[in-house]
């Protein structure tokens, strides 16, 4: 640790197998100027990684390079590698990024339920992977509502718009129709910004239940937010990896005087 | 405290000079949207009190039911059942190649085309929708006809098929143009919701952009159905001006249209019988248009998407 200038490996708490790995990730919107800068970073499996750093840091960019949302938009570049299971690079041109979707669930900063059914909103992952059996559908169904907490509000009314849903229940909604299709990871963008304090919680608590299940890696402007949930945090700060380690380390004893100064609200 | 009241400051009362402003702006405003209904409701009258002295002669039922129409001949018969019935069929034609057409065209502008592509074909599709009608009447008589008798040998010089198809061209446009806005105007967050979940462009474009839509695009449809029942000169270009009921597209026919064009082209005495039948016809016209836009209208309304 303390022979490191850097920070950039300071991964000194690192107890878990990492279930996908940046190495020397970098990214481009076009042109030359790299929005994230030789970023390495390994997200543990099945605990709550939490992204932070102050607006325009790169963070929900580095998110998206993990499902390859950035493949959606022309001149995008990535360089480096993004490691899953060690072992497939996710953002080599060989990879299909759809088959990366499959396998990568994400949510949004504002709930963005599709205008349908609730029922069809979870089923949507189910029908485009050409699962049509009935049976199996409505049981996955019901089974991701329960883990997304929201089965007991929405059993009878499955059929009703999910626009009909409060803002906290969309998201709720938005995240089992993420878990519906067993992903191995799951990405948060901001989950919670739009929502209010109590839903706030709901969520919160939701992805604390869901972590012996899916690795979460979750981009959040609140520092409480990244304090009570995750088990690592990563802050980034002008597209780069200041420091990532065990979130009670980051945040009672950050090695980075970055770091220091974010945390203790002198900038950001 | 204050022994007397204060006035109130000068720089918080109304400004007379501003309300003033307002208040014309907005009559304006309202005079200009004023003007649309006005004319609207002045052509009804019209076509009202015209054709009353219509159905004194001729029973309000004869005109409806009656499966012949002849206003000209001796003796004359006033059944609009068959330029109806001919207006419906050329609309459908039309509609079946505009909605798919249009639609389709809408969806791989909004969705699939890159900004290249896009820039080429827009325009060229507005292209098509500046052409003259009766431009498109003489392609449909002296090109498409003839190209169509290829295939169908037996197929007469005049028939609803080749005018209905160019009609349907004619419409694509309108489709393409107003459902791409509507598909275009869906929120990102949507697409790209479709997307994380591992969707490829077509399905995302299907299952979630054009239901999201919906409304949008079913309103071109109704504008399309109001351009398609009130087309005029390629129906009586090349439809055949032949009132007779069938739901043959190979067979000529007469539309309401096609049938006010060709009588106001004589010199029919004023007030006279047959001088008032276009003027029932456009009313039936009318109303045929004022029932699909109510009817389009409860439609888009029941699948209206509120994201």
């Amino acid at each position: 640790m303390v022979s490191e200038t850097s920070g950039h490996r300071s991964q000194s708490g690192i107890a878990h197998k990492a279930k996908v790995e940046a190495v020397n990730l970098s990214f481009y919107y076009g042109g030359s100027k790299a929005a994230i800068k030789n970023v390495s970073l390994a997200i543990p499996e099945k605990q709550i990684t939490a992204l932070i750093g102050p607006s325009g840091c790169g963070k929900t960019t580095l998110l998206r390079c993990f499902n390859r949302m950035h493949d959606l938009y022309d001149n995008n570049r990535y360089e480096g590698k993004i490691l899953l299971d060690s072992t497939v690079n996710l953002i080599s041109t060989k990879i299909d990024p759809i088959e990366v979707r499959m396998r990568v669930g994400m949510v949004f900063q504002r709930p963005n339920p599709f205008p349908k059914s609730i029922y069809e909103n979870v089923a949507y992952g189910l029908r485009i992977r050409g699962e049509s059996r009935r049976r199996v559908i409505d049981q996955k169904v019901e089974q991701s509502l329960q883990q997304a907490a929201l089965w007991n509000e929405v059993k009878d009314r499955l059929n009703d718009q999910a626009y009909d849903l409060s803002g906290g229940q969309q998201q709720r909604l938005c995240i089992a129709r993420a878990l519906a299709t067993d992903p191995e990871l799951i990405l948060f963008d901001e989950p919670t910004s739009a929502l209010d304090p109590i839903a706030t919680a709901n969520v919160e608590q939701l992805m604390l239940q869901l972590k012996d299940k899916v690795t979460m890696l979750v981009v959040t402007h609140s520092m409480q937010q990244a304090a009570r949930i995750s088990d690592y945090t990563a802050f980034m700060y002008l597209g780069e990896l200041v420091e990532f380690d065990q979130t009670s380390k980051i945040f009672s004893a950050p090695a980075q005087e970055k770091t220091r100064d974010y945390i203790g609200g002198r900038f950001g | 405290m204050n022994a007397q009241p204060s006035p109130p400051t000068s720089d918080l009362e109304y400004r007379w000079g501003r309300n003033f402003q307002e208040k014309a702006i907005e009559a304006m405003l309202f005079l200009a949207a004023f003007l649309a209904v006005a004319v609207t409701a002045s052509i009804m009258v019209i076509l009202v009190t015209e054709s009353v002295g219509l159905f004194q002669t001729v029973s309000i039922v004869e005109f409806l039911t009656g499966t012949e129409w002849a206003p000209m001949f001796e003796p004359p018969t006033y059944g609009i059942l068959p330029l109806v019935c001919g207006t419906l069929m050329t609309s459908l034609i039309a509609l079946i190649v505009a909605i798919p057409m249009g639609t389709l065209s809408a969806m791989y502008l909004s969705e699939f085309a890159s900004l290249r592509a896009r820039e080429w074909i827009k325009p060229s599709l507005e292209i098509l929708a500046g052409i003259p009608t009766v431009v498109y009447g003489y392609f449909a008589l002296l090109f498409v006809t003839p190209l169509l008798q290829k295939i169908l040998p037996s197929l007469p010089g005049f028939n609803m098929l080749s005018p209905g198809i160019v009609m349907g061209i004619m419409i694509i446009p309108l489709v393409a143009s107003i459902s791409e806005d509507a598909m275009r105007s869906v929120p990102r967050e949507l697409r790209e919701g479709s997307y994380a979940a591992g969707a490829t462009r077509f399905q995302t474009a299907l299952k979630v952009v054009f239901p999201a839509a919906i409304s949008g695009i079913s309103s071109s449809y109704i504008l399309s159905v109001s351009r398609a029942v009130g087309e005029t000169m390629i129906v009586a270009i090349a439809a055949g001006l032949q009132p007779i009921i069938t739901f043959n597209p190979l067979e000529p026919a007469a539309t309401i249209t096609a049938f006010i064009v060709q009588v106001s082209l004589g010199d029919l005495p004023h007030g006279s019988t047959a001088y008032q039948t276009i003027f029932a016809a456009g009313l039936v016209l009318a109303l045929m248009t004022l029932v699909f836009n109510i009817f389009g209208h409860f439609l888009s309304k029941r699948y209206r998407e509120n994201y």
